[in-house]
């Protein structure tokens, strides 16, 4: 990497800020700036959050492997089932897929140097591991919230007050932890962009976060206004939503699900992201249609603001509610399912390695072609009616955010590891795991759609005896789901300790983050790169001027 | 992603500079986003005030009426002074530092004001938080309002305190009062949605 | 293969795709059994859903698997794919496929929704169809007397005056007019109640005659709760302070599960009972006898005044002690299991 043009590095400027030319393993732990170690952070925390909201789902399904209540009680189970889904949501996938890979992955792919508020960046992430300790303080004072993951008033107001409470503040503290790091990334992608760059020149998972940033500023303060006013419900003794002092509990469920669908596609928009960017490396072919993709983003970020309504099909809705909501609902089917074709026609024709990060890839693909046909059908209100609340929508959105998201983040995990650590997954383990994970989410997820039309409703500890054998099913899934990640934890400690070295670009892939070390330096390039192609052309000749082993060329340093 | 283009070194050494600056322009931007965002939780209190206004007979029910008078002067103190904010960023452009502290400084007596006001409004109107669900509206969004006008009351005074400093602010860096004044322009427009909804619809009634 | 030319392969391929796709979506098997004028409806449009989902599946799937057997990377080839990238036409094609067939979808939605009654909710005696016609109605009048009605005041009255009530009303496609039975359903932690005004009977299980105009009105006492009949393939959230309604016409005997579809605390799970759709003339004997029984008993008089829940419970226990209500000496647990064993007519092994 070592050229004459270093001597050009401006040497005032990092003695100005003070910084180490290499971070030390405890500097991960303090309130750092750096993106990629806020980026890390991110990451190692909600894997870590992964691996409670999980042991909650094993539990849960241990009690679920027979019909009776019989080996948790049941307001513990309802505990369980309301964290686990705060956690998977709240503190896994919303912090790995947007904080974590947007952190890390933005600055190096627009190439800048660092987010654009890098102290608010860190004061975003440090809100996360608090309300972690908030929820598991709420279990240990009162039991946990118990009335799910929607919270829905009364019952969310007379059950388990004080864990409710915590539960609030917890979600409040992530709440603005997204608003400020979103703030951040549209900043960041909007001005910090090197010159070169145009918007159109910019990796596909920048334009996902753009979205994503959008969809959260507006959505997530609408929540934070719900959980308020449900705080003083509780504690302060107003009636906003306790009906027989006037209140109303149908109000509390539009505000929910006005930020909670868009957090649906909070959750999903960043992983598009990072298929968009996995499936053309590894595929070898530029991806198919830039401009339909990027513009599909943001036309779901869009329509999604307007679909809320389809959650609440059941409840007091109006009529033409429900009739909007279906059609607006069955709209956003259009540019997912834009997407969906244009990652398909990536594939086609190509050169397709079968790296774990594109097995994960694809195994998306398939997942989220079933998840979203049974979204699709959830959908149109008339068959709604029927499977709201059952296990049917549990088995829907379990393909979507399981089958979809976590499969998203392990790909890009094992994409972007070398440049995170600079060291190669094992790609023998990262197939075990793929396939464990593979059979597991189908086993898991597939007979929930079947007991929930044949009439199993969801969030429910105890059931019918005629379920019993589905359920059985779904454990047996379950657990191997729970072994599946243990290959998966292994080899990343064990990678990152000793796996072998990675070099700058071990996918000979064009994006911009492949420009620099693995791991990259403190602040990111000892000389800021200039854009000399595009992110996916692939199989063109300015692909040739990043040479095999990634080392850039004259032409593409300055 | 179809044409490459090539910038030449300079260009790429410029924006590194800048890169290592403190972002001027950028905090700015970012302020306003975030107000966007901090914007629809208001909105989200007053979707709910308007939901219960629309569903109930008589909105405010008759023990809990609101006062006109004191809020009418409030709103046409807080309203002047995001007038009167604005002198002062103006001054500190001209590089007329006494200028800023004299306007700011009137600016935050004027949130003083309001604030105190709204205290006494509080306290004499004779009922609280818990009457009914008017009252539960009522305090839930002034009280919001009233601690986002002590948040900008506060980076006034952070503004005043910094101005201290010898050329801390000068035409070319005045990025804090810049802030400040947005800050206190959004805590002018929610109050003025607020007081619309709240207290100048009930005259329909 | 060679010799026959790929439109003849691809018409194969869509003719069996659409084959299989017709075959799936008649023979999926996955929803249970039909009990309610509304259900072949609902069926009717999950069947053409499958059968839309299962060709875009088999299609989209058979290109992934496709291109990941025929494009693999080949070893030592270390070459690029082609640089395509884009089709115009192809895209515009994919956009508006599934725009139009989500038109469609949504479209033919509309019409079974509005076959079901979803447009008629709290239609006034026979009145049914021009509420039907007027939905936007409902946003304007959002029931202004909620305000008045204060606490412990009977809510079932205040709250059925009110203009809006959510849920399914009497279906355009049956003659509008008075439903022939109705039922005041209550649901509380953790049990439903269901009150019939016009003989007084009040019981922990639905009883209704098939193929007569039954009008439930879903109400709920303390928390959120849903009353959902998988086989009538109704649902609707029984909401504190907001009248919730359903009417069907059951059209097949049996008996059928009444399920609590949203979490309402500890014991959601056992909040199950059930619904016996009898003949006419076992309905009216059923009646009879529940008639007899309150007038031999005074306690079961009651029930029409509105008990609390334990003296509703008291009194059902006391006259029947073999019903769904549980005792309320007995833990939440036994009554779990009580509700457990009743639903699954002793099939459970009680614990």
């Amino acid at each position: 990497m070592a050229q004459a043009e270093v001597s050009i590095k401006p040497t005032e400027a990092q003695g100005g800020h003070g910084h180490p030319d290499k971070w030390k393993w405890y500097d991960y732990f303090t309130f750092n700036v750096d993106h990629k170690v806020i980026g890390i952070q991110y990451l190692v925390t909600s894997f870590l959050f992964y691996l409670v909201g999980g042991f909650m789902a094993v539990l849960m399904r241990t009690e679920l492997a027979t019909p009776d209540s019989d080996f948790l009680s049941p307001e513990l189970y309802n505990a369980f089932l309301t964290n686990h889904g705060t956690i998977m949501i709240f503190l896994w996938i919303v912090p790995a897929a947007i904080g974590g890979f947007g952190n890390f992955l933005i600055p190096l792919m627009i190439g800048a140097r660092d987010m654009a508020f890098p102290k608010l960046n860190a004061l975003a992430f440090w809100l996360n591991p608090p309300a972690g300790a908030v929820l598991a303080a709420s279990f240990f004072l009162g039991g946990g919230a118990q009335s799910g993951w929607t919270s829905y008033p009364p019952l969310s107001e007379i059950t388990a007050n004080l864990p409710q409470t915590l539960w609030c503040v917890a979600l409040i503290m992530v709440g603005t932890s997204s608003i400020l790091g979103s703030v951040n990334f549209l900043v960041t992608i909007w001005k910090m962009r090197v010159p070169s760059m145009a918007w159109d020149q910019m990796p596909l998972f920048c334009w996902a976060m753009v979205a994503t940033s959008i969809l959260a500023l507006f959505a997530t303060p609408v929540l934070a206004a719900a959980l308020i006013l449900l705080t003083f419900d509780i504690n302060f003794g107003t009636s906003f939503f306790k009906p027989d002092a006037g209140g109303n509990v149908v109000v509390y469920q539009h505000l929910f699900w006005f930020y909670s669908h868009p957090a649906v596609y909070l959750m999903i928009l960043p992983i598009f992201g990072i298929m968009s960017e996995v499936i053309p490396v590894h595929a070898r072919k530029p991806i198919f249609g830039y401009k339909a993709i990027a513009y599909s983003s943001l036309t779901i970020c869009l329509v999604g603001l307007f679909v809320w309504v389809h959650h609440m099909f059941t409840s007091g809705t109006a009529p033409w509610m429900r009739i909007f909501f279906t059609i607006s609902t069955l709209i956003v089917a259009v540019p997912t399912g834009v997407k969906i074709f244009s990652w398909v026609a990536t594939l086609w024709g190509g050169k397709i390695r079968y790296t774990t990060a594109m097995l994960f890839a694809v195994g998306l693909l398939s997942m989220f072609v079933f998840g979203g046909l049974s979204g699709v059908t959830l959908g149109a209100a008339p068959f709604d009616i029927h499977v709201h609340d059952t296990y049917y929508v549990v088995g829907h959105f379990h393909y979507v955010l399981f089958g979809g998201s976590v499969f998203g983040i392990y790909s890009g995990v094992y994409h972007w590891f070398p440049k995170i650590t600079g060291r190669m997954l094992n790609e023998g383990l990262g197939k075990v795991h793929f396939v464990l994970t593979f059979i597991g989410t189908i086993l898991t997820f597939t007979p929930m759609h079947n007991l929930g039309m044949q009439g199993m409703p969801r969030r429910v500890a105890m059931y019918d005896p005629q379920f019993a054998h589905l359920n059985q099913l779904v454990t047996v899934g379950a657990y191997i789901l729970a072994v599946s990640v243990i290959p998966f934890y292994i080899n990343v400690i064990w990678s990152w300790m000793a796996g072998a070295k990675a070099g700058p670009n071990p996918w000979n892939a064009l994006t911009m983050e492949w420009t620099t070390d693995s791991p990259p330096i403190i602040e990111n390039w000892e000389v800021l790169p200039v854009l000399t192609h595009g992110p996916y052309e692939y199989g063109m000749d300015k692909a040739d001027q990043v040479g095999p082993a990634g080392e850039p060329t004259e032409a593409t340093r300055v | 992603m179809q044409g490459s283009i090539d910038s030449n070194a300079a260009v790429a050494n410029g924006h590194e500079v800048a890169a290592h600056e403190e972002h001027q322009d950028l905090r700015v931007l970012g302020l306003i986003t975030f107000l966007a965002s901090e914007f629809l939780m208001f909105a989200g209190f007053f979707a709910v005030f308007l939901v219960f206004r629309g569903s109930h007979v008589q909105w405010p029910p008759e023990e809990t009426e609101v006062e006109l008078l004191l809020p009418a002067v409030n709103t046409l103190i807080l309203v002047s002074s995001s007038w009167v904010i604005n002198l002062g960023t103006k001054a500190i452009k001209k590089n007329d530092l006494a200028g800023m502290r004299k306007w700011f400084g009137i600016t935050a007596a004027m949130g003083a004001v309001f604030l105190a006001g709204q205290v006494y409004e509080y306290m004499n109107l004779g009922y609280g938080l818990k009457t009914n669900l008017f009252s539960n509206c009522f305090y839930l969004t002034t009280g919001f309002h009233g601690a986002h006008v002590f948040i900008g009351l506060l980076l006034i005074l952070g503004v005043l305190w910094r101005s201290r400093r010898a050329n801390h602010y000068s035409d070319i860096t005045h990025t804090g009062p810049e802030m400040a004044e947005i800050y206190w322009h959004f805590v002018d427009v929610v109050w003025i949605v607020l007081f619309t909804l709240i207290y100048l619809l009930t005259l329909l009634n | 293969m060679k010799q026959i030319p790929a439109p003849f392969w691809t018409l194969v391929l869509g003719i069996a795709v659409t084959l299989i796709s017709l075959w799936v979506g008649q023979n999926h098997n996955l929803l249970p059994v039909q009990a309610s004028e509304q259900a072949p409806l609902v069926d009717d449009l999950f069947g053409v859903m499958v059968t839309i989902g299962t060709a875009l599946f088999i299609v989209v799937q058979g290109a992934i698997v496709y291109s990941m057997i025929r494009f693999r990377r080949r070893k030592g080839d270390d070459t690029d794919g082609p640089p395509i990238e884009g089709n115009l036409p192809l895209e515009a094609f994919w956009t508006a496929i599934p725009s139009i067939i989500v038109v469609g979808l949504g479209l033919y939605s509309v019409v079974v929704f509005q076959e079901m009654g979803g447009f008629s909710p709290g239609g006034h005696h026979g009145h049914g169809a021009m509420v039907a016609m007027a939905p936007q109605q409902s946003v304007i009048d959002v029931a202004p007397l909620l305000a008045q009605m204060g606490p412990g005041e009977n809510a079932d009255a205040d709250v059925y005056s009110k203009s809006q009530v959510y849920g399914f009303g009497a279906s355009p496609l049956l003659q509008p007019n008075q439903p022939d039975v109705t039922v005041n359903v209550t649901g509380m932690q953790f049990a439903w109640i269901f009150r019939y005004p016009d003989t007084g009977i009040t019981d922990g299980e639905l009883h209704i005659p098939v193929g007569k105009d039954v009008q439930l009105k879903i109400e709920a006492q303390d928390v959120i709760h849903s009353f959902w009949v998988p086989q009538f393939r109704l649902k609707q959230d029984a909401l504190p302070g907001e009248p919730g309604e359903l009417r069907f016409v059951a059209t097949r005997e049996g008996t059928y599960p009444v399920v609590c579809a949203e979490l309402c605390g500890s014991y959601h799970g056992a909040m199950r009972t059930q619904v016996i759709v009898h003949s006419p003339e076992d309905y009216a004997d059923w009646v009879a006898s529940r008639v007899a029984e309150a007038t031999s008993t005074t306690t079961v008089a009651q029930p029409l005044e509105n008990p609390s829940d334990a003296e509703y419970l008291a009194a059902m226990v006391k006259d029947r002690p073999t019903a769904i209500a549980p005792d309320l000496a007995q833990s939440p647990v036994q009554i779990a299991q009580m509700d457990h064993t009743q639903m699954d007519h002793g099939a459970a092994q009680n614990p």
